[in-house]
């Protein structure tokens, strides 16, 4: 099914007679397999209003990114979350759309200092399992008339609604960026550098450790110059670093980090590890031999390509929660995407869902 | 402003659920003496007031549960209450209502730099949070006018902005985690000092819920790195709509700044009187502030004030020093005050895009002449979030409904304008029945169902956020 207005859209829901497999661009394959009918929003497409001035994008859930980062470009502006675009890593192919972005609270590298997907999301519409369609939020940056949806919407993985359109907080790019590098330190030295860094009053917009330790600064060019000097001069304990100054080259790390590019093409599973940073160390010590590691988010984002077919959330410290990406089929028919949380948790979800979704046909079973 | 009439089974069992309360909790912890409840009849929406049932003040997690079983099992009300600062009358009791305050869970549990968190029992003040962590050149980013005062419990109820959330975000964004009490009596952890949620983001749900899914007992709040300095300049202009046009420009530049504060002529006069910050004579004044080291704040004030220049400024200054920086907020941070001391006001919160700004500040200007009562305005520009005072006399019979009814037209003429109701104070009951003209019923009804799974029974702040019409029938299916 191909709607073309959100009418249609929930006409469609409405008449379902069965489960329904919720695509936008189809490129992030996310979750626990869905069995169901097709129905995408690849027609719900166009950019509604854009507000540079007011640093407001409201789009329809199915405009590609390309369209929404084209649009942005002329103004100088960008989504500041740096959205991770799966592709790569999973080897799909198609348009990331501007919905699946939300429907996966899909951020990167700079949501460390800026926030994620859902900070940035100013509004939504959807349709829920009835065929109701349903706003919440708006298109200005401050707003806290009733209940907010719009966080609960964004990483919900189409299980709660289909998204018909969004508003997004857009913010200017910044005139040059640059990046860190120190050299050869091991995970708890990386940590504890990329912690010094996030806690220094030197403005860093994103903190990894792929085979370098890497820490990014943006803004205006003499700013970004002396930044780069004092945190030279914070970390120089650290040893060996050096710093790419060109923006187009500083940027490639960051896309290549934000996208796990590393791990594109590899065999086994791919883990996505959400913990308490300076846990890292200890974490990673943890997993099964035969893992490699990236880090982001100064160490609270770990992305692990393990031997495939391993449960490694046992391992796991008590605080955070580990999400399989890619997988075999075998695997993911064995473990659950998602990690289950605890049973108060999951009552309260169920009991979401079961008001959003009463017939519990959007997405059946993907979150778990 | 109507509220639901007390039932009366629960006021006449008054003395058996004060003793069971008593029961459960340490004797000094349950207020219900006449004289004593009066403390909590109102909060800072002071033109309504209504002593409640009795009040309890649980020192721990523990308590605050088993104070709710109780009032679960007796199927009484319960309005939670932070520091009661509240503009929306978020924590106003009823008659029939024990009200749950969380003054005595003041205390800070933890404190970790490398990870920038700290984790705080949910009574504690927002300025205290940033106390506990500024020897370590730490701060907790979002700062409510009232943050000497308010408590975090309350920040999260209403999602709490400030004026440096242009830069930093609101509470939400500032958020980790949450301890709750569900109105049963449950006790959960949501997130904590990891950054995003294993399923739903539930902790988004909580923050801004206005008491009515659970009570936060404690709160894992981000901290950040103080930013090396901060400087203001001011910058005024001989006409709203000109001052408007500059905000939006400043935007668009591609600088950030933390702060961009939009005073009019009554607010400037008036605060003028009041504080005698030196203000110029002007229609419209920005306070426009930028952080970062000395060099980087020339750079970007450089930028923002030959935008300003363009604007033909009656006058720009810029402070050179710590005083002259905090004279410019002076006139500013008095402002409220200022207006307090010549008349009674209500303090709107409704939020426009700021391309509608003109418009909206010039219907207000005809809306205050239709109307007979004066308004200023004073708001934070760079994000929309509009503060209209409208004065008006408490002692003249018919003018706070005037007032009332003139705030309604400005909060509906910020929704028209593709705005909303409120952008950090909350519904409370103050703009509980304007919710229908920003929300069609099938918009209202999913949130009222998501409260039916949080608090079954209605009891948890039930007549708050939604029309009393819409949340009737749930409210008495209730009882």
């Amino acid at each position: 099914m191909n709607p073309q207005t959100e009418i249609e859209l929930a006409e469609a829901i409405a008449a379902a007679k069965g489960p329904l497999r919720i695509i936008g661009g189809g490129t992030r394959g996310i979750g626990n397999p869905v069995v169901g009918e097709a129905i995408s929003t690849s027609e719900l497409t166009g950019i509604s209003l854009y507000e540079p001035g007011a640093l407001t994008i409201v789009a329809q859930a199915g405009t590609s990114m390309a369209e929404i980062e084209a649009a942005l470009d002329t103004e100088n502006q960008r989504l500041a979350f740096e959205p991770m675009d799966h592709r790569t890593l999973l080897g799909t192919s198609g348009m990331p759309t501007i919905g699946g972005v939300v429907a996966a609270n899909a951020s990167g590298s700079r949501r460390i200092a800026v926030g994620a997907c859902r900070d940035h999301l100013l509004g939504v519409r959807f349709v829920d399992g009835m065929g109701t369609a349903i706003k919440n939020g708006g298109r200005v940056m401050k707003n806290v008339t009733g209940y907010d949806l719009v966080k609960l919407l964004a990483g919900s993985y189409g299980t709660l609604g289909v998204l018909s359109e969004v508003s997004l907080k857009v913010l200017p790019k910044p005139e040059t960026s640059a990046t860190l590098k120190l050299h050869g330190l091991t995970d708890a030295q990386s940590v504890d550098a990329l912690s010094m860094a996030l806690g220094s009053p030197f403005e860093v917009t994103g903190a990894a450790r792929s085979d370098d330790t890497l820490i990014r600064i943006e803004g205006f060019a003499a700013s970004v110059a002396y930044r780069l000097a004092q945190l030279k001069d914070l970390l120089g304990s650290f040893g060996e670093m050096t710093a790419v100054t060109d923006p187009a080259a500083s940027q490639v790390i960051w896309t290549d980090i934000t996208n796990v590019t590393a791990f594109a093409s590899t065999s086994g599973d791919i883990w996505r590890i959400s913990i308490k940073p300076s846990d890292a160390p200890a974490t990673i010590a943890a997993l099964p031999s035969g893992t490699q590691t990236i880090l982001d988010w100064g160490g609270g984002l770990i992305w692990a390509q393990t031997p495939a077919g391993i449960d490694l959330r046992a391992t796991l410290p008590a605080v955070g929660h580990a999400t399989l990406i890619r997988a075999a089929a075998k695997t993911r028919a064995s473990l659950p995407a998602f990690q289950p949380e605890n049973p108060i948790l999951t009552a309260l979800a169920q009991g979401i869902r079961a008001k959003f979704d009463p017939r519990g046909i959007l997405n059946p079973g993907l979150m778990g | 402003m109507d509220m639901p009439l007390p039932d009366q089974s629960i006021l006449s069992r008054k003395a058996e659920i004060v003793a069971r309360l008593q029961s459960v909790l340490p004797k000094n912890a349950v207020i219900h003496a006449e004289s004593e409840v009066r403390a909590y009849e109102c909060d800072a929406l002071s033109a309504y007031r209504c002593p409640p049932l009795c009040a309890v003040l649980p020192a721990s997690t523990e308590e605050v549960a088993a104070a709710l079983r109780v009032c679960h099992e007796m199927g009484v009300p319960v309005v939670p209450r932070g520091s009661g600062t509240s503009l929306a009358g978020g924590a106003l009791p009823t008659a029939d209502c024990v009200i749950l305050g969380v003054a005595r869970l003041n205390g800070v549990l933890e404190t970790n730099y490398d990870d920038r968190y700290i984790r705080v029992q949910s009574g504690r003040t927002n300025l205290s949070v940033t106390g506990a962590v500024e020897a370590e050149d730490f701060f907790y980013a979002p700062d409510p006018s009232s943050q000497l005062a308010c408590a975090i419990a309350g920040n999260i109820a209403m999602n709490s902005g400030g004026a440096h959330c242009l830069k930093y975000g609101v509470t939400t964004n500032n958020l980790l985690g949450v301890k709750m009490v569900l109105m049963d009596g449950t006790i959960t952890d949501i997130g904590g000092a990891h950054l995003d949620a294993a399923g739903l983001d539930l902790l988004g749900l909580i923050c801004g819920s206005e008491g009515q899914l659970g009570v936060v007992t404690e709160a894992t709040l981000r901290i950040l790195r103080k930013p090396e300095g901060a400087r203001p300049v001011l910058m005024a202009f001989n006409d709203n709509e000109v001052a408007g046009a500059c905000v939006a420009d400043i935007i668009k530049a591609g600088v950030l700044p933390v702060a961009i504060e939009f005073m009019d002529r009554l607010c400037i006069e008036t605060s003028e009187k009041y504080a005698q910050a030196g203000y110029p004579d002007c229609e419209a004044l920005l306070i426009v502030e930028v952080e970062g080291s000395p060099a980087e704040i020339d750079e970007q004030l450089a930028v923002i004030l030959a935008i300003a220049r363009k604007h033909d400024p009656v006058e720009l200054r810029e402070a050179k020093s710590a005083e002259e920086a905090a004279r410019i907020w002076l006139g500013r941070k008095s402002a409220f005050g200022a207006i307090g001391q010549i008349s009674d006001y209500m303090c709107l919160d409704g939020t426009i895009p700021v391309s509608s700004l003109p418009m909206v500040l010039r219907r207000i200007g005809e809306l205050s002449e239709e109307y007979g009562l004066r308004v200023g305005n004073v708001f934070h520009a760079g994000d929309g979030n509009m503060h209209p005072l409208i004065c008006y006399d408490a002692n003249k019979p018919g003018d706070l409904e005037l007032c009332e009814a003139m705030g309604a037209e400005i909060l509906k003429l910020c929704v028209d304008a593709g705005g909303c109701l409120t952008g950090e104070h909350g519904v409370g009951i103050e703009k509980r029945d304007l919710m229908t003209h920003q929300f069609a019923p099938q918009d209202l009804e999913i949130q009222m169902a998501i409260k039916d799974v949080f608090d079954p029974s209605w009891l948890l702040n039930p007549a708050k956020v939604f029309p009393l019409t819409s949340s009737a029938s749930r409210r008495i299916a209730a009882e």
